[in-house]
C-alpha cells in the first residue's frame, strides 16, 4: 500500500491517491489536497460537502453518489459541480480524505 | 402455527423465489405474492424490440400463472411497509400480515429526475429502450432514421443490465449495416463511468469492440439535462452532446412505496441488505432479491437467480430458527450481444472481475471473447427464463457460486 505526506503527516493511499485510513485526515490535509486539485480556498460550502461526505461514510461504509449527495447534502447537483468542478463524488472524497466511492456496476 | 410469508413483486426474484420455497417449506407455511399487474415481462427481451428482432407481446406473460400451484396471488399496488407491526399495506387498503417478508419490487425508470427528459421531444426524438412502450416507439424511429448523430446515453448508475445499452450499440451498428445506411450515421456512446464499462479488463475488451465497429466513445459525462428540442446533452461540467436521435437509460430508484415504509430504503429506495445472506439491514424478519436491494452487483436476472438459492436457504433458516447461511459471492453472468449474430460472455462476482477464458470450466462457452455459440446461448436464454429459471430449477452446470476452472487470471493487458 503506497503512502503520501500532506500537511506534514504520511498517509496511506491507494494508487489513486484515495485515503484507504479516513481516520488519518485532518483540516490541514483537506486544505493542501484542495489546492493540489484547483481549489484555491475551501469556502464554507466546500466544508459542509467534506463533512457530509465523512459522516456518510463512517455510517455506510462508502462514499455518497454525486446523485445522494445532491439529493441529501441540501446542496445542489448544479452547485456540486461549481465546487467540485472535476467530478464531486471522487473529487470531494480525495478531499475529504475517505476511500474512492464504490461504483455501482 | 401457520406461518405468514409475504413475497412482494412477482417479476422475476419474486416469481423464482416464491416457487422456490413453495417446493421446500412445509405447508403449514402461507405464501401470497403481491404484483400491481399481471403482465411479466422478459425484460432482456426489450433490447430487441427496437431493431424488430422481437415483438412486445412475445416477451409478455401472464405474471399469476408462473406461480405454482400453493402460492396466492394478490393483485394490487403496494402503499407501504409498517416494520413494527409487520403489516403490508395495499393501496385499496387492505393489510396482509406477515412473519417474514421478501421484497422483490425491482427497479423503476425516474426520467422524471433529469431535467428536460420527459420534456419536450421524449418519446418523439428522445427514447428509451428499458421499458415496453419506450422500445415500441424506437422501433419506428430506428426505421426511419437514415443519417444522422445516433446518441446512447446513460445518465447514471445503478442501472439494469449495465451492459445493455452497449448491446445495443452494437446491434445499431449492425442494423445500419444490414440498411446500408450506415456511412451515413454516427454512432456516440455517452456514459458517466471512465471507461466502456466499469471493470477494467472488460472495459478494455469493450472499448476495443466500440472502436472496431466505429463508435464514438465519450466518458465521465453526467448529465445534467436532456434538451430533446434542440437535440443535445448537457453535462453538469457544460460539455454537450447533440445528437438527431437519443436513446437515453434515465437514472432508476428502488419502488416508491419503499420510501414510505419508514426504515425500509435507503436514499434512492433501494433496500439496504447483507451483501451475503440478503437479509435487511432494518429488520431480521425481513430480505430482498434482485434490483431492489443495494447490493454491490448488476441488477440483473442472472444475480438475481443467483441469489434465489442463497434466499431460500436464509428463509428455511430463519423460520426454523437457525444462523443465516452468509454464501452469496455476488455471482453474475451476462451475455453481450454484439451483433452480426455473435455475443461475448462475462462471468464474475464481487472479488473477481470478467476475465477472458472460458465457462464454466476449461471446455465451454468462450468468456470475453465473440462468438457465435455465445449468441445462441442468449437466445436460448428466453426459454430457459420462463421454464427453467422461474419456475425455480438448476440450470445444469450454472451453480451460485461463481466458477473459477475456466478462468485466465494472469491476462496481458
Ligand atoms: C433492457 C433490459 C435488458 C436486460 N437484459 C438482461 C440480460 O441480458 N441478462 C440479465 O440477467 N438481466 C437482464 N436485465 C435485467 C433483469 O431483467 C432484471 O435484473 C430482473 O428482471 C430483476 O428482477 P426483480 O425481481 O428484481 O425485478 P422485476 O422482475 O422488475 O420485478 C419487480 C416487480 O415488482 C412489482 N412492483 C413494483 N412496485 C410495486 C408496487 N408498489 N406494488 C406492487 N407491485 C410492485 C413490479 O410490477 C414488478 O413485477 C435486463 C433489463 C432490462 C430493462
Amino acid at each position: 500500500m503506497p503512502t503520501r505526506t500532506i500537511a506534514g503527516a504520511t498517509v496511506d493511499v491507494n494508487d489513486e491517491g484515495f485515503f484507504t485510513e479516513p481516520e488519518q485526515w485532518n483540516e490541514d490535509i483537506a486544505t493542501e489536497l484542495a489546492a493540489e486539485s484547483g481549489i484555491d480556498e475551501l469556502t464554507p460550502d466546500h466544508w459542509k460537502v467534506l463533512e457530509f461526505m465523512r459522516s456518510e461514510y463512517f455510517e455506510k461504509g462508502t462514499g455518497p453518489t454525486v446523485r445522494v449527495l445532491g439529493k441529501t447534502s441540501g446542496v445542489t447537483v448544479k452547485e456540486l459541480y461549481q465546487l467540485f468542478p472535476k467530478g464531486p463524488a471522487k473529487m470531494a472524497a480525495k478531499i475529504a480524505g475517505i476511500p474512492k466511492p464504490r461504483g455501482c456496476i | 402455527m401457520t406461518k405468514q410469508v409475504v413475497i412482494l413483486g412477482g417479476g422475476t426474484g419474486g416469481t423464482l423465489g416464491a416457487n422456490r420455497l413453495r417446493r421446500e417449506l412445509p405447508d403449514d407455511v402461507h405464501l401470497t405474492v403481491v404484483d400491481q399487474d399481471d403482465s411479466h415481462v422478459y425484460q432482456p427481451g426489450l433490447l430487441f424490440v427496437p431493431f424488430g428482432l422481437a415483438h412486445p407481446e412475445d416477451i409478455v406473460r401472464s405474471r399469476r400463472r408462473q406461480l405454482h400451484s400453493g402460492i396466492d396471488y394478490r393483485q394490487e399496488s403496494i402503499d407501504h411497509v409498517d416494520l413494527e407491526t409487520q403489516t403490508v399495506h395495499l393501496a385499496d387498503g387492505s393489510t396482509l400480515a406477515y412473519d417474514l417478508l421478501i421484497v422483490a419490487t425491482g427497479a423503476v425508470l425516474t426520467p422524471e429526475e433529469t431535467p428536460g427528459l420527459d420534456g419536450p421531444g421524449w418519446m418523439e426524438k428522445v427514447f428509451t429502450f428499458y421499458s415496453p412502450e419506450g422500445a415500441a416507439a424506437l422501433e419506428g424511429a430506428l426505421a426511419s432514421f437514415r443519417e444522422g448523430r445516433l446518441v446512447v446515453n446513460v445518465v447514471d448508475m445503478p442501472i439494469k443490465c449495465p451492459v445493455a445499452p452497449l448491446e445495443f450499440c452494437f446491434l445499431a451498428d449492425w442494423y445500419f449495416r444490414e440498411r446500408k445506411v450506415r456511412a451515413d450515421i454516427d454512432l456516440v456512446y455517452v456514459t458517466p463511468l471512465d471507461g466502456a464499462f466499469t471493470k477494467p479488463v472488460a472495459s478494455q475488451r469493450l472499448a476495443g469492440l466500440l472502436q472496431e465497429k466505429d463508435i464514438e466513445l465519450v466518458t465521465e459525462f453526467n448529465t445534467g439535462e436532456v434538451d430533446g428540442e434542440a437535440g443535445r446533452l448537457v453535462g453538469y461540467d457544460e460539455r454537450e452532446v447533440p445528437f438527431d436521435l437519443g436513446v437515453v437509460i434515465p437514472l432508476h430508484s428502488g419502488a416508491d412505496y419503499v420510501g414510505r415504509s419508514p426504515g425500509l430504503g435507503d436514499d434512492l429506495n433501494f433496500v439496504p441488505v447483507d451483501e451475503h445472506t440478503l437479509q435487511s439491514k432494518a429488520a431480521p424478519n425481513v430480505f430482498a432479491i434482485g434490483d431492489a436491494t443495494n447490493v454491490p452487483a448488476s441488477k440483473a436476472g442472472s444475480v438475481t437467480h443467483f441469489e434465489g438459492e442463497v434466499l431460500v436457504e436464509n428463509v428455511k433458516r430463519f423460520l426454523a430458527g437457525e444462523d443465516l447461511d452468509a454464501s452469496y459471492d455476488g455471482h453474475a453472468n451476462c451475455f453481450i450481444e454484439t451483433g452480426f449474430h455473435k455475443a461475448l460472455l462475462i462471468d464474475f462476482n464481487y472479488e473477481t472481475e470478467p476475465l477472458p477464458g472460458h465457462f464454466p470450466a476449461s471446455v465451454g462457452m468462450p468468456l470475453l471473447k465473440e462468438s457465435r455459440m455465445n449468441h445462441l446461448g442468449k437466445l436460448m436464454f428466453q426459454w430457459f427464463y420462463w421454464h427453467a429459471l422461474l419456475p425455480g430449477r438448476d440450470i445444469p452446470g450454472i451453480g451460485a457460486d461463481m466458477p473459477s476452472a475456466g478462468k485466465q487470471t494472469e491476462t496481458a493487458h
